[in-house]
C-alpha cells in the first residue's frame, strides 16, 4: 500500500465559522485502497474534515487534492471531484419522491450519462451487493433504517466513486440495524474500495482501518495504525476517549 | 367530498331563488330561465364569456407560474444583486393593485415603451405580474422547506445544480405548495373579471352588458356568481387530484 498513489492530499488545511476555528492545520493523506477511520469527541471536526474533500464545506486556508485535481471554486474541477467521490450520510438523504431504484439511477444517467438500461443494470448490481435487489421498486418511506442506509451506498457506488466518505453512518440506527449496515462497508472494504470512515463504531474500525486518526477540537491529535492507536496511545486525550468510548 | 360540494351549491342556490331576506323583493328569475327562448338568449349571452374568462385565467396562470418560479430562483440566489433583484420584484409587483395594473398595462404601456399588446395579453401580462410575485413567495417557502441534506446527496453524486433542482428539489418542493398554489390559481380565475373594464368580453363583461338591456342586474349577478362558483369547484377539485396523485410516491411505511 505504502507505494499506491495517493488519492486524497490535504495539506494544511484550515477552516473557520466566524470566530470558531473548526480545523487547525489539518494534514492527512489517503492512498488508493486505504481505510482511514477518523474519530474524536463530537465537535472534534471530524465531520466538518471530510466533508471538506467533497466540497461541502469550504476550506479557508491550506490545499486539498483529489485524485490529482485541486479543490477550488472552479466549478469544473468540483463536478470532477464530486462525480469521483462518493459520500454517505448520517441521516442517508435518500430521495423520498423517488423509487429505490430511480434514487439509484439518476446520477450515473444524469452525470455519466448512461442509458436507463445500462443504468438499471448498475444499480441492481449494486442492489444485490447490498443485499436488497428485492426492494428496487419500493419507496425510501417504505424501508427501515438500515435498509435505507444501504440503498444510500448503493447510490454513491453506482457512480463508480475511487474513495468512499463516510460520515457517521450508523450513528441514526436502531442497534439492530448497524450490523448490517456494518458489514456490507466491511465487505466495500475488503473488495478494494478507499475509504474515509468517521464513526464510533471502534469494532469496525479495529477490523477495517488501516490508519486510526484522533481528532480534538478541530486537530489531528494522533495518528496510528490500529494496532499501536488501541494499545499504546500516545496522547493523554486519546487515551481518555477510547477510556470512555470502550468501557461500556 | 363530491356530494358535499354539490349540497353547498344547490344549498346556495335554492337560498337565493327563494330570497332569504323580508325586504319583499320578488326575484325575477325568467331573465335567465332556461324554459323560455328570451331566457335561453340571455343564457347564451351570459356563458359566451366562459371562454374568454377561462383563456385568460390559464395563460394568466402559466406565465405567472413561469415567471414566479424563476423571480424565487433569483430570490434563493448566494450572489446578492441576483437576491435582490429577486426581493425588489417581489416588492414592487405584489404591491400594485390588480385593477390599477390592469389599467396601466392597457393604458399606459403603449404610452411609456410604445408596447400595445391588446386587451386580451394587456389582461394577461397585468393578472400574470401581480401574481407571479405571490407565487415566487410560495416557490421560495417550498424550496426552502426542503431539507438541506436533499441538496448535499444530490451535490454529492455530482449531479449539476440544474438537475439537482429539476429531479430533486423541485419535484419535492411542489407537493407541499400544492395547497397554496391552487389557491393562487382560484383567486386568478376571480381577479380575471377585472379585465372586463377594459372591455374583454369575458364573463363580468357579459353580465355588465345584459344589465344595461335587461332591468334584472340581481339576478344577473347572482348568475354570474354562480358561474365562477362552478369554476372555482372544478379548479380545486383538480388541485385535489393533483394532491392525491403526487401522495402517491411519498408513502410511509405500512
Amino acid at each position: 500500500m505504502p507505494s499506491n498513489p495517493l488519492i486524497v492530499q490535504i495539506e494544511s488545511v484550515s477552516k473557520f465559522y466566524g470566530s470558531f476555528q473548526a480545523l487547525r492545520n489539518i494534514s492527512l493523506s489517503v492512498r488508493a485502497g486505504e481505510k482511514v477511520v477518523i474519530c474524536g469527541p463530537s465537535g472534534s471536526g471530524k465531520s466538518t474534515l471530510i466533508r471538506c474533500v467533497n466540497r461541502l464545506e469550504r476550506h479557508e486556508t491550506g490545499r486539498i487534492t483529489v485524485d490529482g485535481v485541486e479543490i477550488n471554486d472552479e466549478a469544473r474541477s468540483l463536478a470532477k471531484i464530486r462525480s469521483e467521490v462518493g459520500m454517505v450520510f448520517q441521516s442517508f438523504n435518500l430521495f423520498p419522491h423517488l423509487s429505490v431504484l430511480d434514487n439509484l439511477t439518476l446520477g450515473p444517467m444524469r452525470v455519466r450519462k448512461l442509458s436507463r438500461a445500462e443504468a438499471e443494470q448498475t444499480a441492481m448490481h449494486y442492489l444485490e451487493r447490498v443485499r436488497i435487489p428485492e426492494q428496487a421498486k419500493k419507496y425510501p418511506g417504505q424501508l427501515s433504517g438500515g435498509q435505507q442506509q444501504r440503498v444510500a451506498i448503493a447510490r454513491s457506488l453506482c457512480m463508480k466513486p475511487k474513495l468512499m466518505l463516510f460520515d457517521e453512518p450508523t450513528s441514526a440506527l436502531d442497534p439492530e440495524m448497524i450490523n448490517e449496515v456494518l458489514d456490507v462497508m466491511e465487505k466495500l472494504a475488503q473488495d478494494g474500495m478507499t475509504m474515509l470512515v468517521v464513526t464510533h463504531e471502534m469494532g469496525f474500525a479495529k477490523r477495517v482501518a488501516d490508519t486510526m486518526v484522533f481528532m480534538d477540537k478541530g486537530e489531528m491529535v494522533e495518528t496510528a495504525p490500529p494496532a499501536t492507536f488501541f494499545s499504546s496511545p500516545r496522547t493523554e486525550r486519546c487515551q481518555l476517549f477510547l477510556k470512555q468510548i470502550l468501557t461500556h | 367530498m363530491l356530494p358535499y360540494r354539490i349540497v353547498v351549491v344547490a344549498l346556495l342556490a335554492a337560498l337565493l331563488t327563494t330570497g332569504c331576506g323580508n325586504t319583499g323583493y320578488t326575484w325575477g328569475w325568467f331573465v335567465v330561465s332556461p324554459w323560455t327562448s328570451k331566457g335561453q338568449t340571455n343564457l347564451q349571452f351570459l356563458m359566451s364569456g366562459l371562454g374568454w374568462t377561462l383563456a385568460l385565467a390559464i395563460c394568466a396562470i402559466i406565465v405567472s407560474v413561469v415567471t414566479g418560479l424563476l423571480v424565487s430562483l433569483l430570490s434563493l440566489s448566494s450572489t446578492r444583486v441576483v437576491a435582490w433583484t429577486g426581493r425588489v420584484y417581489v416588492e414592487c409587483f405584489r404591491s400594485i393593485p390588480m385593477l390599477v395594473m390592469v389599467l396601466w398595462v392597457y393604458y399606459g404601456l403603449p404610452v411609456v415603451l410604445g408596447i400595445e399588446l391588446g386587451i386580451f395579453a394587456s389582461g394577461v401580462v397585468a393578472i400574470a405580474l401581480c401574481d407571479s410575485a405571490f407565487e415566487a413567495e410560495i416557490f421560495r417557502a417550498g424550496i426552502q422547506s426542503i431539507d438541506r441534506g436533499q441538496h448535499e446527496a444530490a451535490e454529492s453524486i455530482g449531479l449539476p445544480w440544474l438537475d439537482k433542482m429539476r429531479f430533486v428539489i423541485l419535484p419535492q418542493a411542489i407537493r407541499r405548495i400544492l395547497p397554496p398554489l391552487g389557491n393562487q390559481f382560484v383567486y386568478m380565475l376571480k381577479t380575471s373579471s377585472l379585465v372586463s373594464i377594459i372591455g374583454l368580453p369575458e364573463l363580468t363583461r357579459k353580465a355588465n352588458e345584459l344589465v344595461v338591456t335587461e332591468p334584472r342586474p340581481l339576478e344577473i349577478y347572482t348568475f354570474l356568481i354562480l358561474e365562477y362558483l362552478v369554476l372555482i369547484v372544478i379548479v380545486s377539485m383538480g388541485v385535489r387530484y393533483l394532491e392525491r396523485r403526487m401522495a402517491v410516491s411519498d408513502r410511509r411505511p405500512a
